[in-house]
């Protein structure tokens, strides 16, 4: 399995004239580990797919602001 | 041809009149990788890109005015009630100005939209790898909207329409592994 969230650790000056951010991440999101969706994969129930935005589970992926905190059952 | 329904492809829930949060939204609205610029390009390479692909963009390009159609419906919300004291505070002060409260195709800076924002290269690899790049750009902005926004119940909205980037990426790969007709071909080597 692969991982949508990754680090990483800029150089830091002691003449920074801003408070450093230590840890810098991105975003690398599931359709770049999938290059031709395979027959047969697991699917959101209906309902919950039209409110997640995809039928299948291996493409959600979602987004939380640093103002929220994510709904339970969502990776992160 | 269309059909329109007249529903949002997903509710659209604003909290609080907020019309900081519109003047960052209208970038997905007349922005350069914005829902406007996305459903035209698609809708326009079609005509020139191989049969087998053709339906998707017709259907990604109807597809982008949907989330235009919901980032409209956001904007909307966000200012339909702001004064022009609010609208000042809020930085739409020249948008007020020009426009009073109506929504128009500008980036989150003010700059008008433009063709030029969008490519018809005829290559179709050129063309596909255009859109990918497109969808992702727009993932991209709704995770810095997302970042900037305190309303749960928009970000809700955000969060539908970051998914929807995600899975036209998908397609549009899968689009170019159609053309490169390798696909279920015994490899020998």
């Amino acid at each position: 399995m692969f991982t949508t969230r990754k680090q990483y650790h800029p150089y830091v000056s002691p003449f920074d004239p801003c408070h450093p951010i230590c840890t810098k991440t991105y975003v690398t999101p599931p359709n770049l580990y999938i290059p031709f969706q395979p027959p047969n994969l697991p699917q959101f129930p209906l309902h919950e797919a039209l409110k997640k935005g995809t039928l299948w589970k291996v493409f959600y992926d979602p987004y939380y602001g640093p103002y929220e905190t994510a709904y339970k059952g969502d990776i992160q | 041809m269309w059909i329109y329904e007249k529903k949002l492809q997903y509710p659209v829930r604003v909290s609080t009149c907020n019309p900081k949060l519109a003047k960052y939204l209208i970038e997905q609205y007349g922005g350069a990788d914005g829902e406007l610029a996305a459903a035209l390009r698609y809708l326009n390479q079609r005509y020139s890109i191989p049969d087998k692909v053709i339906g998707l963009l017709t259907d990604i390009g109807t597809e982008e005015f949907a989330h235009l159609e919901m980032i409209a419906t956001m904007v909307y919300k966000l200012t339909k009630d702001a004064t022009p004291e609010q609208l000042k505070e809020a930085g739409l002060d020249a948008h007020y100005v020009n426009h009073d409260n109506a929504l128009f195709y500008n980036n989150a800076a003010g700059v008008p939209w433009t063709a030029a924002y969008i490519q018809a290269k005829g290559d179709p690899i050129a063309d596909l790898y255009e859109d990918i790049a497109a969808e992702e750009k727009a993932r991209a902005t709704y995770q810095w909207i997302i970042n900037m926004s305190d309303d749960p119940d928009l970000n809700d909205g955000l969060r539908f329409l970051r998914e929807r980037e995600i899975i036209h990426a998908q397609r549009f790969r899968e689009a170019v592994e159609i053309l490169k007709e390798e696909r279920d071909r015994k490899k020998f080597f």
